[in-house]
């Protein structure tokens, strides 16, 4: 219901039903404009979050966590990586948490929500500085957002037990992050171009 | 915000290419070497062990030193069950949901862990001299 009205406010050009103040003095075209930025921007933020979640999904169907506990493939950063390129890092803070609240509930428990929280938060963090410097390709940012995401987790870890043996995991996990961000970082460099065509304006600030 | 292609049309980009390409490899070489320089220094502090054992800590706390010739089945806290076989330890069972510990490697003399978040249990290889005179050993 709640989307209709906002549909209706936009098309109808009726300044008294719309309550955005600012929006309501611009003239009609541009609120209209504005407004399906809006929706386009929201539609592909769900997008992408339920990309995300799916990606979580087809991640915890790989087994691939042998040997060494907490290495996964970080498919979600795909999705992560995309939203970070199209719109920054609030909107990519927001698609994180989540989707690693949904992931949480849906396979892990409060556990992986508490590692993965810290992990990716950590991940978006690091990889919203390294584009901003504007010094590194995509992959440069993906494999350093890998490490990023195992450290998160490692200090948690730390946290929970201070005994646990950093030495030992530090070198693995960021070794491991290294490489499958650098593997997600040639796939994303691969179908970026694609998605920002596809966005087209909705990829401009808002 | 557009990040990456904030400061730079199309024109631009190429000729920033090969410096964010020589970056991104400095980057990538640097988190490995920092990698690389860690697990040596673990793996020169572990050949230089006259008596490896194996260490089960609970949270913090020291749960027991045990001898890694003996082929033994150590049950820690009714959560997890640890099995020595030949000189290797392995999780055999734990009553957590994600199994991670049990899918772990075996450990060996030659160091490495294995942990158990869930239950805080941590297996992991010392140098049984060097631990004895720590206060915790008298919580084992």
């Amino acid at each position: 219901m709640k989307m209709n009205r906002h549909q209706d406010t936009g098309r109808s050009r009726c300044p008294e039903e719309n309550t955005d103040r600012k929006t309501a003095r611009k003239s009609p075209d541009v609120r209209t404009e504005k407004n399906r930025g809006t929706a386009q921007k929201t539609a592909y933020l769900g997008l992408l979050t339920g990309l995300a979640i799916v990606l979580g999904y087809v991640e915890s169907l790989i087994p691939f966590d042998f040997a060494v506990p907490g290495i996964r493939l970080g498919l979600c950063n795909v999705a992560i990586l995309i939203v970070l390129n199209l719109y920054g890092w609030r909107e990519a803070c927001v698609v994180t948490v989540i989707r690693v609240i949904v992931i949480g509930f849906l396979f892990g428990n409060m556990f992986s929500i508490a590692y993965g929280m810290a992990g990716s938060l950590l991940s978006v963090l690091v990889m919203t500085l390294l584009i901003r410097t504007d010094r590194f390709t995509l992959t440069g940012v993906s494999a350093a957002g890998g490490t990023a995401h195992n450290i998160g987790q490692i200090l948690v870890a730390y946290a929970v037990a201070p005994s646990f043996p950093l030495f030992w995991y530090l070198p693995v996990l960021m070794t491991a992050g290294v490489v499958t961000g650098i593997l997600i970082g040639i796939t994303v460099s691969a179908i970026l171009p694609a998605v920002r065509k596809a966005a087209g304006r909705s990829a401009r600030p808002l | 915000m557009n990040l990456m292609s904030k400061n730079h049309p199309d024109g631009k980009q190429y000729s920033l290419a090969g410096i964010r390409r020589r970056n991104s490899l400095l980057l990538i070489a640097g988190i490995l070497a920092a990698a690389a320089v860690m697990f040596a220094v673990y793996t020169v502090r572990m050949s230089g062990m006259d008596n490896p054992k194996l260490e089960i800590l609970v949270g913090s706390r020291r749960y027991g030193v045990y001898d890694l010739d003996r082929d033994q089945i150590i049950t820690i806290n009714h959560t997890n069950v640890c099995e020595i076989r030949d000189g290797k330890v392995s999780m055999i069972r734990a009553d957590c949901p994600d199994q991670i510990c049990v899918k772990s490697a075996p450990i060996d003399r030659h160091g490495g862990t294995i942990v158990c978040m869930p239950n805080k249990v941590i297996l992991r290889i010392t140098d049984a001299d060097g631990g004895e005179d720590t206060p915790d050993a008298v919580a084992g």
